[in-house]
């Protein structure tokens, strides 16, 4: 929709371009900045200029920039050694929004939006993504993706920081996962989403979706049901909304938290 | 910046963040429609640089230097998708329409398992999406118009090609220069007096032509419900009114160049409030003590019980009930509640209006009652009805919340002050927060019957929340308790019926007008009642329903009305249904329990106390026919079947009627298209005055042959085809006789009544509350049926909808009435992926008072639906749900109480 109370959309090419303030936020594919009005807002400064590589493969890790367009993440061509590339596409097919909207939507704004439902925060927390933020004394800071989304549309991000990128260690990678999720309609909007990955010592569970900001389980390697009932139960902020009453969203999330654990098993 | 639009290239600046959608709209691309203007719906899908795009979401400066391709473009792949969607017939409204076919057409979907998903961002609300998966599969549901015979044929809708290419005139479609635009400030407060309006830097913003407020109102009170009769609604609302009753009610309203101008203007509005008590729960609603939501009115508002926020009461009885319940053999019963469903018609409210060379208010909306809206402008604003016009282009949607008078009156007002063309275009979360809904409803039911499961008592308390104004209040409330009653034979019924008023957004007009709450309380008694007596729910219901020679009776054993059954096809849609749902030999996902369930609904075919219509029929000088018919055209499909009930009775064929409507200035008058009157009566107005037609050109035939003009019984025998009569042309007697018209007229009585019977096969799955329905069926009594197509259409359209209703659909408030999904993303109009193939089955009847034997089926579809899914649940789970929506956390919660 037309955003009536902006003055601008600043175009940045670069670092020096940005400039943040309390009335202008960064804008990305837009998909979710224009769909509500945003009467606060004076600015948008559009990143998708920057010129970032949307996907950077390195030794050690694989770079996602902020700007990469979930379209562009779900048709890279596969990544040798990436065992869990297949989560890249469940999650993109969890997000409430067409495939329409992939051409436009970034993952960087799936995350800054801090949405429970947001399924790019699923894929980066699920795969233990550092984010690198931008800030601004033109330095940048890292924190952990499961860190940065704090809750329902929180994040750890100042209104002058720009979220540039996130970083996965190619070793997570290489490890197995399994993907899981329920809603209350068969595409609507994502109740829970639960994500299980092995590492070669535990089994780690990552539950988005039905909950405030993103949970990591941590299990042994090879956990009883018992075990995962207990780690889910241990969650006190599940959601309510719309999409799923938060004593039904404890337990699918565990229903599907012991479906992975034996198909990780 | 430069960009180009279907191959043409365009030079423009857009607004500091404009969409492409707004921008296109701008420049002449009315095709690109606003369904949501959020990303949800996709009705505003273009190709850009080839790739479908909802155009809402994209700033308009990333078009710059790149290709936009609407669905009027010259593409190939969007020619292919558009003869497709002709050929199945695959919209009603066609607002979605464009959409999906730059959407089919942009992302080649085919046919597949895949469908569904890939479709999930584009929404249909008239469908139910079969006829849309059928475009996509290529299949043909329509057949050619054949000389006299049209009607029964499955023709396309006259304006079929006109939808799929983006070229039909919706309400907002049509060029406008000079244009002012209006931004509504609505009320933060559930329940408050303004003290104080600073409306100064409002003003003094560039662009701003007036901010208006209580004082610049008419003080005259009305309903934004319309009727026939206008004190069927109480007079409880004022354009702008000092007292706010519910959040987003009108404060102020700014009228600007430009919709930016009046929406920055707006936010420098200044208010000061004096916050009253307000009460949001019906039920404390009528309590001593709590707070009046209209107790400043006196009897002249026509409200029951102003004292106790009472808007209608019923409490009638016939026989003794409580000796009844007493001595029965067998009982059930239980407490219903059904939820607040919003209508989410894809176009929203909206209105254009000036002044036209003559100094008349014109007003072009989105309305099913343009003669209703006229009258009531006039009264509002004390003009001679002579001095307003009212019409519409073709509506996107209705159901029911377009028999309103929403933002009519708010042009009327701004064109009135300013002199200037005002257009007022509600956005989708207006249409979630300000907009009547469907009544949320609470039903009490008793049931008792003999050992044999015959009916010897029924007893109903119901309690419907209508909200802060009481526009259909007393409609609904009554018509909710009449035909779900009398379908049934029982010698002791009692009815007890209050409508209430809350500081809540208010409750309307919505498919099936009170009906469908009250039957899903009667019918999941009426199950758990077959349980009781151990017999099959169909048994049940052929003991106890109806039959021809029956008197329909709610409470009243001496009623003389003008309602009866006519005709009469309940035993062969009880039989036609059962049949069906004995194929059992769909498969069950695992771990899931399996239930069958059925319900039945009757529905009066007009609405009671006069429904009126004038229509004409003129032959052309080259042969073909002009009807002018009142009734407006939102995917009802009326439009098809006036066409064919002229061209057979004039022996020509549809495509040779040229069809003028919904316009106060085409015909004399007519009620409007609400209670699925579009056939019933305004099309027996047209049969009427297409028969008189006929019997004019016969006799101006005769005429030409030197036969004696007064005896044009002697050429009975000639038949009239579509090129003349016998063997003189159609082009030489309109040339000889001058202009030759028929007229006719109706008048909505007597009436009569139609049948529906919906059953289902569910699996429902204890451990996450998932229902998936194996079968969907549903049998129909709709008399002849005129257009087998488009029937099957409003029935699978109206079961998609009300499976909306029994699974998901619920506009949330909080405890102090604020909306907490006002948008598509947070409330869920069922997509394609959800929604069954439903089997639909017709019941041959004919009845004594439709055109040529129809009876009128658009709401009914939808009533027996939630109640045969319900019923299906509680045979699966083994326990009853009693709340609807039934979603899967619900189901899920219940399927534990029992521990299954």
């Amino acid at each position: 929709m037309d955003l009536t109370a902006l003055n601008r959309i600043r175009v940045a090419r670069s670092c020096a371009d940005l400039g943040l303030s309390a009335t202008s936020a960064p804008l990305a594919g837009g998909t979710w900045l224009f769909s509500e009005p945003q009467p606060e807002l004076r600015e948008l400064v559009d990143l998708t200029s920057m010129g970032w590589a949307p996907v950077e493969v390195h030794d050690d890790v694989l770079t996602i920039a902020a700007t990469c367009t979930i379209r562009e993440l779900v048709e890279l061509a596969p990544i040798t050694g990436w065992a869990s590339q297949h989560l890249v596409q469940r999650c993109a097919r969890s997000l409430v929004a067409s495939e329409k909207i992939w051409d436009w939507a970034t993952v960087g704004g799936n995350i800054a939006l801090a949405l429970p439902a947001g399924a790019m925060t699923s894929l980066a927390v699920a795969l233990d993504a550092t984010a690198v933020v931008w800030t601004p004394d033109g330095g940048e800071r890292r924190q952990a993706v499961k860190d940065l989304v704090t809750g329902v549309r929180t994040t750890t991000l100042g209104p002058d920081e720009v979220l540039r990128s996130i970083e996965i260690d190619r070793a997570t990678l290489a490890q197995p996962a399994a993907f899981g999720r329920v809603a209350l309609t068969k595409e609507g909007r994502s109740g829970v989403i639960v994500v299980g990955r092995r590492t070669p010592d535990a089994l780690v569970l990552t539950v988005t979706a039905g909950v405030t900001r993103p949970h990591r389980l941590g299990l042994t390697a090879d956990p009883n049901p018992d075990d995962v009932a207990r780690a889910v139960a241990a969650i006190d902020d599940w959601y309510d909304d719309p999409h799923g009453a938060p004593d039904w969203r404890a337990a699918m999330a565990g229903r599907l938290a012991e479906r992975i654990r034996q198909e990780l098993a | 910046m430069r960009f180009e639009v279907n191959g043409e290239p365009l030079d423009t600046e857009p607004a500091p963040g404009q969409v492409l959608r707004t921008l296109l709209r701008e420049h002449g691309h009315t095709e690109v429609k606003k369904g949501c203007d959020a990303g949800d719906c996709g009705a505003c899908t273009v190709l850009l640089d080839g790739r479908p795009t909802h155009s809402c979401l994209v700033p308009a400066y990333r078009a710059e230097g790149r290709s936009v391709t609407t669905v009027r473009g010259d593409d190939e792949r969007i020619a292919r998708v558009q003869k497709a969607f002709v050929d199945a017939a695959a919209f009603q409204c066609g607002f979605c329409t464009a959409g999906f076919v730059t959407t089919v057409a942009g992302n080649d979907i085919q046919a597949d398992d895949d469908t569904a998903r890939r479709l999930k961002g584009n929404l249909c609300r008239c469908t139910g999406y079969r006829s849309i998966c059928d475009a996509v599969a290529g299949r043909t549901n329509i057949a050619p118009p054949k000389e006299g015979q049209d009607a029964g044929r499955p023709l396309r809708a006259p304006a079929a090609e006109r939808i799929v290419t983006g070229h039909e005139s919706f309400t907002l479609d049509v060029p406008a220069s000079q244009l002012a635009h209006v931004a509504v400030l609505g009320s933060p407060h559930p329940h408050a007096r303004i003290v104080r309006i600073d409306a100064k830097a409002a003003r003094e913003q560039g662009g701003v032509l007036a901010v208006l407020t209580h004082e610049d109102s008419p003080a005259t009170l009305f309903s934004t419900a319309r009727h026939e009769s206008r004190l069927d609604d109480p007079d409880d609302t004022r354009v702008l009114d000092p007292v706010l009753r519910f959040r987003g009610q009108r404060v102020a309203v700014v009228v600007a160049e430009t919709l930016r101008d009046a929406e920055r203007a707006r936010a420098l509005i200044e208010v000061e409030y004096e916050v009253l008590p307000a009460v949001f729960d019906p039920e404390d609603a009528r309590r001593a003590g709590s707070p009046l939501v209209h107790g400043d009115k006196g009897p002249e508002a026509r409200i029951s019980e102003a004292g106790r926020n009472v808007v209608a009461q019923m409490h009638d009885e016939m026989g003794d009930v409580t000796a009844a319940l007493a001595a029965a053999a067998h009982r059930a019963g239980g407490t219903y509640r059904t939820s607040r469903v919003a209508h989410a018609s894809l176009e929203t409210h909206a209105t254009r209006g000036w002044l036209d060379d003559d100094g008349r208010l014109v007003l072009r909306t989105s309305t099913q009652v343009p003669y209703l809206v006229r009258d009531e402008i006039a009264h509002i604003f004390a003009l001679d009805p002579k001095q307003v016009r009212v019409l519409t282009g073709r509506v996107g949607g209705g159901f029911g919340g377009k028999q309103e008078l929403l933002t009519e009156d708010v042009v009327a007002l701004a064109v009135l002050t300013t002199g200037r063309a005002v257009q007022y275009e509600m956005t989708r979360t207006d249409e979630f927060t300000i907009v009547p809904t469907r009544h949320p409803v609470r039903v009490e039911v008793e049931l008792g019957a003999d050992d044999d499961g015959v009916l010897t008592a029924m007893r109903i308390d119901v309690l419907n929340n209508t909200g802060a104004y009481g526009n259909h209040g007393p409609g609904v409330m009554f018509h909710g308790v009449s035909e779900s009653m009398a379908v049934y034979r029982c010698a002791n019924k009692r009815v007890d019926a209050e409508s209430v008023y809350t500081h809540t957004l208010p409750s309307g007009a919505f498919r099936g007008y009170g009906l469908g709450q009250v039957i899903f309380a009667i019918e999941s008694a009426m199950d758990d009642l077959a349980r009781e007596v151990g017999i099959d729910p169909f048994e049940l219901r052929r003991r106890n329903v109806v039959v021809p020679g029956d008197r329909l009776l709610v409470t009243d054993p001496d009623e003389v009305g003008d309602l009866d059954i006519n005709s009469y096809g309940l035993d062969q849609c009880l039989d036609l249904a059962q049949r069906a749902l004995a194929d059992t030999s769909d498969e069950a996902p695992p771990g899931a329990r399996i239930g069958e369930g059925m319900a039945v609904a009757m529905i009066a075919t007009i609405a009671p106390r006069g429904h009126y219509a004038e229509a004409s029929v003129r032959l052309l000088d080259d042969g073909r026919y002009e009807a002018n018919v009142g009734t407006t055209e939102f995917g009802n499909g009326t439009t098809t079947v006036h066409g064919q009930l002229v061209a057979t009775a004039l022996g020509t064929t549809a495509d040779r009627v040229v069809i003028r409507q919904s316009d106060t200035d085409v015909t004399g008058y007519d009620t409007g298209a609400f209670g699925s009157a579009g056939v019933v009566v305004a099309g027996l107005a047209l049969h009427r005055a297409a028969l008189q037609l006929r019997g004019k050109i016969l006799a101006a035939a005769a005429a030409l042959h030197q036969h004696p003009s007064d005896e044009p019984r002697t050429w009975d025998g000639i038949s009239l085809s579509s090129t003349g009569a016998g063997d003189i042309p159609l082009t030489a007697i309109a040339a000889a006789a001058g202009s030759l018209v028929g007229h006719g007229n109706h008048d909505g009585t007597p009436r009569s009544v139609a049948f529906n019977v919906h059953a289902f096969r569910v699996a429902v799955h204890p451990g996450t509350g998932e229902v998936t329905i194996l079968r969907s069926v549903q049998a129909v009594d709709a008399g002849v049926v005129l257009n087998p197509e488009q029937l099957r259409g409003q029935v699978e359209g109206g079961t998609g909808q009300a499976i909306g209703t029994a699974l998901f659909e619920e506009v949330r408030l909080d405890d102090e009435g604020r909306v907490l999904n006002p948008s598509f993303r947070g409330y869920h109009v069922p997509q394609m992926a959800d929604l069954p193939r439903t089997e639909v089955y017709f019941a041959a009847t004919s009845d004594d008072l439709g055109p040529l034997g129809a009876k009128s089926m658009s709401e009914a579809p939808y009533n027996p639906v939630a109640p045969a899914l319900a019923n299906a649940v509680r045979d699966a789970l083994g326990v009853r749900p009693t709340e609807l929506p039934m979603t899967a956390d619900r189901l899920w919660r219940l399927a534990r109480s029992v521990g299954t």
